[in-house]
């Protein structure tokens, strides 16, 4: 984000007096992307997204239930790996309103992921007899 | 006392070159990364949403195919990793961004959008599949809620594939200027942002959907 004041100075010229400097590149936020960012982004996403792919096609784990906790656990670690490496994502961007929006969508699903498999987990239960009778009805 | 500090600095500060608190910093410096940004934490929320319904229908198979059935892994795993070469070839266009070489920006985005389009390919043969083998959306609460979730993922790679067209003729045509930087900034956010929802879309719709029920 330092680097985008040095390039706020040399692209500004002659647009402060149109008083819309905004579309013409003001105060541009360029990350410092590089090589070796991308590639270990990439390397551990590779890494990460392959042990839950091995995990499962070679049933390694002794219960579903385990298996489906460690994959979870990999997907979130991977969320973050790519957030980090790709994504740029940092207490720095956009002074920090960036993050903030990110943390608030996510408690936003987690509210939201967590309430409706509880909520429609226990009305599941309590409806199960009827639905299963139903099920077993069917062709 | 007071007075008599704020007195001492003003006499401090009168010898003194003038200094700003406001260094800049706390300026917005760029509006629509931010605003980007937010729409994406609102599409975020479409894909939490349709994750949610599957998460709740995603075991109702109506005496029909289960995921486990259905569900090619070696194909997904295909997929997983045409999206994830498709990530670290716009990172590559984005240093060619940096570099201000636009030969670089614009040989990585051709094949970012051919991975791309190998991944909506991939996804359309697998659907093709499901519906010919009279799995389709409508056979079933799960098969309705895999479509709805997956489909809408495809169909944000796929407009992401036509912006990253119409962004390579914007390139060519008008170089890599303020404005075409800012937008590809844009889309690099979008295309990565879709590899992250991809990243729960096998984890909880493929691998877990493969399982073998626990209950």
């Amino acid at each position: 984000m330092n680097h985008a004041h040095d390039k706020h100075h040399g692209d500004d010229h002659g647009h402060q007096a149109d008083g819309h400097g905004d579309d013409h590149g003001h105060g541009e936020a360029e990350y410092h992307a590089s090589y070796r960012g991308y590639a270990i982004g990439f390397l551990l996403s590779v890494l990460l997204t392959a042990i839950p792919f091995w995990l499962v096609m070679a049933k390694l784990l002794p219960t579903p239930g385990l298996t489906a906790a460690v994959i979870l656990a990999f997907a979130a670690v991977q969320v973050v790996v790519h957030m980090l490496y790709f994504l740029h994502m940092n207490s720095k961007v956009e002074q920090g309103w960036s993050l903030l929006a990110l943390t608030f969508t996510a408690l936003l699903v987690l509210i939201m992921m967590s309430g409706s498999i509880w909520v429609m987990h226990h009305l599941n239960t309590n409806m199960m007899p009827m639905h299963e009778m139903d099920a077993r009805k069917l062709p | 006392m007071l007075m008599a500090s704020s007195t001492a600095a003003l006499d401090a500060a009168r010898g003194a070159p003038v200094a700003f608190f406001d260094d800049g910093s706390h300026h917005p410096q760029q509006g629509t990364l931010l605003g980007f940004w937010l729409y994406l934490m609102s599409d975020c929320l479409i894909f939490a949403v349709l994750f949610a319904v599957y998460a709740v229908m995603g075991r109702s198979y109506a005496a029909g195919p289960s995921g486990a059935d259905l569900f090619d892994l070696p194909l997904v795993a295909v997929n997983t990793g045409m999206l994830l070469l498709s990530s670290i070839t716009y990172g590559f266009a984005m240093i060619g961004m940096q570099k201000r070489s636009q030969a670089q920006v614009l040989g990585w985005l051709a094949i970012t959008g051919l991975f791309g389009a190998a991944f909506v390919g991939l996804e359309l043969y697998e659907f093709r599949h499901l519906i010919h083998e009279g799995a389709g959306p409508q056979r079933s609460a799960f098969l309705s809620s895999f479509f709805a979730l997956v489909g809408t993922h495809g169909l944000h790679v796929s407009f992401g594939i036509l912006w990253l067209g119409t962004l390579m003729l914007q390139v060519k045509k008008l170089g890599l200027t303020a404005a075409n930087r800012r937008r590809l900034m844009c889309l690099s956010m979008f295309w990565h942002f879709l590899d992250v929802v991809w990243i729960g879309v096998f984890t909880f719709v493929y691998l877990m959907g493969s399982l073998p029920a626990t209950a």
